[in-house]
């Protein structure tokens, strides 16, 4: 296992580097003044012209540079934004707003989804099955912002159940409805995984041994049907981490909610190119280790890929 | 006691039949066959289709459905007004015809979504199947560089990208099918290379080399074939998740132009309404719902028809 | 405990079977409508009595054996008959009861030891949960008595392993140990050998037959080895098209088979066999002619020669260092033109490398193979073109030899276009001929592999090699896969095409019985190294080396002394 843990961080590294390489080249390698690309038709004060050349190195050769970035990055020296307020403290304040309405999108996504996957799965071809089946197409199909203008609207305007927008008071009540939309498309595709997946096991000829063996149908369901079910669940939900961010940026910015998705959302409105790449340098961060943590996670539901 | 006894069955209660002989009551049936004669009795299938259909006509002559002009039409006295004869679905808060915006729409989403997911399944196909089947340096190169693209989500990507001065001055259909190219086709290049990697190593495959097929040969004529059936999946799922991705864009400000009629830039427009008039906001954005689940429709159908695990025998 | 068990136990009489089947019905519901599995299946185990049911896949055998444990898939139900356990009709018995049957009153030993235990839970976990469920001792003693018993050494700590860390006649000894746990009365072991080297599957089935003679345990054993069921039971029952086609003492039915279908089982069954199988124009000539080729403009020189074969290969054992592994090493042997020439060995003996080498699909680390004189090693373009026409393969696996997406005109046309041989015209006259000599019918032409069974793809794949008139085939594990019947149908043709066309083949196979059946000279692999060699006679009637005697003696039957004349 200890073997398996470093093999991954020696992977991460690599891979963390080749996509901020990936973003920085974009932005302040390719052909043109970086500093007058990054503004395009704006005219920002000149304070702000100067901190950024300062902040980015804009003097130094290219790899220097970069360095130099990777540098500020691990440090939290991100810069200043146009009202020259430091981006990291921004995003110290904003952080755990977006973190609370992650972890609820993903309670959503992860609890709901394996409950009732797990339930169609094992009653596959009834009706809670079928009507279960249809209705995740139909919400695959409708796009996070159409649905967070419509949860918007029914639940928050016309219903009065909850706030419509969330603005300053970001608690973990308020943040349920854009949470719930952020979570629901996933959650149909973790429920449709769960499913599939459920039943590719029950037909498992180690189920079919653990059932002569003895066991009562709760036991094999849960420590042979369930347990094994997981797998290819716990691997879809890393790899959608990064859908969930993208999310969070249409999410906050239609629940006006104050997290780091929002504050991406209105750099791009005000074309804050230099905001936009600290922001997204650190998002890339934070997935990458959310995903050496799924993939931790992983290894411990499946022991096979320990002893590669 | 019957333990004992030797008991023989009447040869007549079961007749014995030629070993191994070949039933020729069915028509022949190749796996395309198969999966299509599957697909038929699908109503979902059917329903899909049939959708898609009416969607690509939309787009290729929106005059038949509509004499209005979406753009130059538009007068601010009937801003947000209800629907009236000929405007069935009102009025947008700059004038426009919802209706004939909402038709005008269908050209932009599906030809975003059907250019992307060619580029994807060019690139992605090409190099997943090299990779795949032919290993070593390139293998190894393809995966750091998917990982790399892996970790960089298609709107935070999109972010990035358009914020460089060639994209933001140029916005087009094609800056879009670029940005959506470049991020997603990694995941095509994956599931190629699985599935390529899968079937390489067949007998059919050991068989074909020892005929004397070049080794590029079996890799088009015998393990490509093979190997395609996740790769259609994904494309058709992948058709609706692109249209949605170019909505998504245009609904942040960085997809299509506001020139370009789009259903992303509509909703997006119609944000301002949402609170004195909705129906502005629910129309592209039914729109844009109904032709996603088209296409997320067909590919769950495609999926069950071509599922290797239901075609067995 | 339960009353109910204490109601069983209380009136088991030692002349009453144990498990008794009677007139057992059994239907699928599918989506093309309702198939009968079995139709009519009985028989009977007394206790401490071993049965064996005997049939080929799709017979109902193992339906009939699911249904005694009340594990039929969900399509499949009873629709007819009795299944008695100790009295109590279960056929039809509720779920509740069956749980507590199972483990404590039937056991069951699956087949596939690789895909029977769960891959994320240790062994150990795995053993006592059965332990547990059926309200015996399940501490960390008990879980490892129960795996010593069924021959696992070091059990403590295999305990704390993973299935993947173990191999699969451990596995097996694992899943023996599960389905023996608590002591049933009654053990179901589906083939429960079957995916097992001849040698481990000689043990396994020695211990599982210690252990429940010790238990008093009655065994349903299920097989497709009459040679097998014959040795290990004491009663076969014959099932055809889910009947039982015949019933009675091992020795008696091989002896003095009544049902045409027994015979036929009876005359194929290869473990049975004791002599080369002839081509009927061969028949009635002179043993010492055999090796006479037909084609006679050709000497009977030696076609192939491989001199000093070695392969290395490096394993990788992570973070940059690697080991050598040599997968054969040191492997000589010539095969004459004309004749038949076997290598055998257990999984990991290198057989199936030797043949990818002398396909040249992998080169030698070592070593020469010398092709009608000339080294393969140096042939490229043309010349190794013209090698691929000369030497041909048929492979195992007869689902996965043919492509999916060809049908069946194009599969075998393929090598021909390849060539650019003939015209469309004559190659269609071709492949018709080809499927004649194969004994297909023509209509095979416009079919797909998927449409065909096991030994029809194999015929197909057959057909496939002789398009290009070879003069050597290699046959990695040809008819391992097929039923028993088949099997011989398959080796039959391969002689009838031999003593037609000339062919040359180089035998890659693990089973003994089939080396006796089709091989002029036999090559023993073990671990890489040729172990012994010789004609077929001499290596079977008087074998050198250790490992060959104990091959000959893992075949299924090998010990029950037939006359001739049944063989």
């Amino acid at each position: 296992m200890t073997r398996y843990i470093i093999r991954r961080l020696l992977q991460v590294i690599p891979v963390f580097l080749g996509t901020t390489l990936l973003v920085y080249y974009m932005v302040f390698a390719l052909p043109g003044d970086p500093i007058a690309a990054l503004f395009g038709d704006r005219q920002p004060p000149q304070s702000v012209i100067d901190a950024l050349r300062n902040q980015y190195n804009l003097d130094q050769p290219f790899w220097v540079q970069y360095g130099l970035f990777l540098k500020n990055l691990f440090t939290f020296n991100l810069g200043v934004d146009f009202t020259q307020q430091p981006i990291a403290a921004t995003l110290a304040r904003i952080f755990p707003v977006t973190a609370m309405l992650a972890v609820e999108a993903l309670i959503i996504q992860a609890v709901f989804g394996v409950l009732f996957g797990v339930f169609a799965g094992l009653r596959k071809g009834k009706l809670f099955d079928s009507t279960v089946l249809v209705a995740s197409l139909v919400v695959i199909a409708v796009p996070t912002f159409v649905l967070g203008f419509v949860f918007q609207l029914v639940f928050g305007v016309q219903l009065g159940w909850a706030r419509p927008t969330v603005g300053a008071s970001a608690n973990w009540g308020n943040l349920i409805l854009p949470a719930v939309v952020l979570g629901l498309v996933s959650f149909a595709y973790v429920l449709r995984l769960t499913r599939t997946s459920v039943i590719e096991n029950m037909n498992a000829d180690y189920v079919r041994t653990a059932t002569a063996k003895g066991l009562s149908r709760p036991r094999v369901v849960l420590a042979h049907i369930l347990r094994n079910s997981m797998i290819p669940v716990v691997t879809y939900l890393g790899a959608n981490l990064g859908g969930l961010m993208g999310g969070a940026i249409v999410t906050e910015g239609i629940f006006n909610v104050p997290g780091v998705g929002n504050k991406l959302y209105q750099a791009v409105q005000r074309g804050e190119g230099p905001t936009v790449v600290a922001i997204v340098s650190v998002l890339v961060l934070v997935f990458v280790v959310a995903n050496l943590l799924v993939d931790l996670l992983y290894a411990w539901l499946d022991p096979r890929i320990r002893y590669e | 006691m019957s333990n004992t006894k030797h008991f023989v069955a009447p040869v007549e209660e079961t007749p014995l039949l030629a070993t191994d002989s070949l039933r020729t009551d069915q028509a022949p049936l190749s796996l395309w066959a198969d999966a299509w004669r599957k697909l038929r009795r699908r109503p979902m299938f059917i329903i899909s289709s049939l959708m898609i259909l009416f969607l690509l006509f939309v787009a290729f002559f929106p005059g038949a459905f509509t004499s209005v002009d979406p753009n130059n039409n538009c007068q601010l006295s009937n801003s947000e007004a209800g629907p009236t004869a000929g405007h069935p679905f009102g009025f947008t808060l700059q004038g426009c015809d919802v209706y004939a915006r909402v038709i005008h729409g269908t050209q932009a989403s599906l030809s975003v979504g059907v250019l992307s997911v060619l580029c994807v399944l060019v690139i992605g196909v090409t190099l997943g199947a090299l990779a795949g089947y032919y290993g070593g340096w390139l293998d190894a190169v393809l995966a750091r560089l998917g990982d790399i693209f892996f970790a960089l989500p298609l709107v935070l990507g999109a972010l990035v990208i358009t914020q460089l001065p060639l994209f933001r001055e140029n916005k087009s259909v094609w800056t879009v099918v670029f940005v959506i190219s470049m991020l997603a086709w990694p995941q095509m290049a994956r599931i190629t290379r699985g599935a390529v990697i899968e079937v390489r190593n067949a007998d059919f495959v050991t068989a074909a080399r020892s005929l004397g097929v070049s080794r590029f040969g079996a890799l088009v004529r015998h393990v490509l074939p093979n190997a395609l059936a996740p790769v259609i999946v994904l494309a058709t799922l992948e058709l609706g998740v692109f249209i949605v991705a170019e909505a998504t864009l245009s609904f942040l400000g960085i997809g299509l132009p506001a020139s370009v009629m789009s259903w992303g830039n509509d909703i997006s427009a119609a944000n301002a309404s949402i609170r004195t008039n909705p129906s502005i906001l629910l129309y592209p954005a039914g729109a844009l719902s109904i032709t996603v689940l088209s296409f997320i429709m067909l590919g769950d159908a495609v999926r069950d028809a071509l599922d290797p695990k239901s075609r067995q025998r | 405990m339960t009353t109910a068990t204490v109601k069983i136990e209380e009136t088991a009489i030692q002349d009453r079977p144990i498990l008794e089947i009677k007139d057992l019905a059994i239907t699928f519901t599918t989506g093309a409508g309702e198939f009968k599995a079995v139709k009519n299946a009985h028989l009977s185990i007394m206790p401490g009595e071993t049965v064996a049911i005997v049939g080929e896949s799709g017979s109902g055998k193992s339906t009939t054996a699911l249904a005694a444990i009340g594990l039929l898939p969900g399509n499949g139900r009873v629709t007819g008959g009795q299944i008695l356990l100790d009295g109590e009709d279960i056929a039809h018995a509720s779920e509740r009861r069956m749980i507590e049957l199972r483990g404590s009153h039937i056991g069951m030993v699956p087949q596939d030891p690789m895909s029977n235990l769960n891959p994320v839970w240790k062994i150990g976990y795995q053993v006592r949960e059965t332990l547990k469920a059926n309200g015996r001792p399940d501490g960390p003693d008990d879980v490892a008595r129960v795996l010593a018993e069924a021959g696992l050494p070091d059990a403590h700590r295999r305990a704390r392993q993973y299935p993947h860390e173990f191999s699969g006649g451990m596995r097996q000894r694992a899943l023996i140990a599960i389905g023996l746990s608590c002591a049933p009365k009654l053990l179901i072991a589906d083939e429960p050998t079957s995916a097992l080297d001849v040698t481990v599957q000689r043990r396994i089935l020695d211990h599982l037959e210690k252990m429940t003679t010790e238990l008093g345990t009655s065994v349903l054993l299920i097989t497709h080895d009459l040679g097998l069921a014959a040795e290990r039971a004491d009663k076969v029952v014959v099932m055809y098209q889910g009947n039982v086609v015949e019933a009675g003492p091992s020795l008696e039915l091989l002896r003095n088979p009544q049902h045409p279908y027994t015979k036929r089982l009876v005359e194929s069954a290869p473990s049975l066999a004791s002599r080369r199988i002839q081509s009927a124009k061969e028949q009635g000539v002179e043993a010492a002619d055999l090796l006479v080729p037909a084609a006679a403009g050709r000497a009977r020189d030696e076609v192939l020669q491989v001199r000093n074969l070695r392969k290395v290969y490096k394993l990788r054992q992570g973070m940059g260092q690697s080991t050598d592994f040599a997968a054969v090493d040191d492997v000589s042997f010539s095969v004459k033109r004309g004749t038949t020439t076997a290598i055998v060995g257990e999984s990991g003996s290198g057989k199936s490398t030797v043949a990818k080498m002398v396909l040249r699909l992998e080169s030698p680390t070592e070593g020469q193979i010398i092709f009608d004189g000339v080294d393969t090693a140096g042939l490229k373009g043309k010349e190794l073109f013209t090698f691929r026409r000369r030497v041909q393969p048929i492979f195992q696996d007869p689902y996965g030899s043919l492509d999916p997406m060809y049908n069946i005109y194009r599969t075998i046309e393929e090598p021909l276009r390849i060539h650019k041989i003939g015209d469309a015209a004559s190659r269609e006259k071709k492949v018709r001929e080809l499927l004649d000599q194969v004994a297909l019918p023509q209509g095979t032409m416009q079919r797909y592999p998927n449409e065909l069974s096991g030994g029809q793809r194999q015929r197909v794949a057959i057909a496939r090699a002789l398009a290009l008139d070879p003069e050597v085939i290699i046959c990695d594990e040809a008819v391992s896969a097929l039923d028993v019947l088949v099997q011989a149908q398959v080796l039959n043709l391969l002689t009838e095409l031999q003593s037609e066309l000339g062919l040359t083949y180089l035998f890659i196979t693990h089973d003994l019985a089939v080396v006796r059946q089709i091989a002029d000279h036999v090559c023993v692999m073990e671990k890489g190294k040729l172990v012994e060699t010789g004609t077929t006679d001499d290596v079977f009637d008087a074998p050198q080396q250790d490992y060959t005697r104990a091959l000959l003696n893992a075949i299924p039957g090998a010990s029950l002394l037939l006359p001739p004349a049944v063989a």
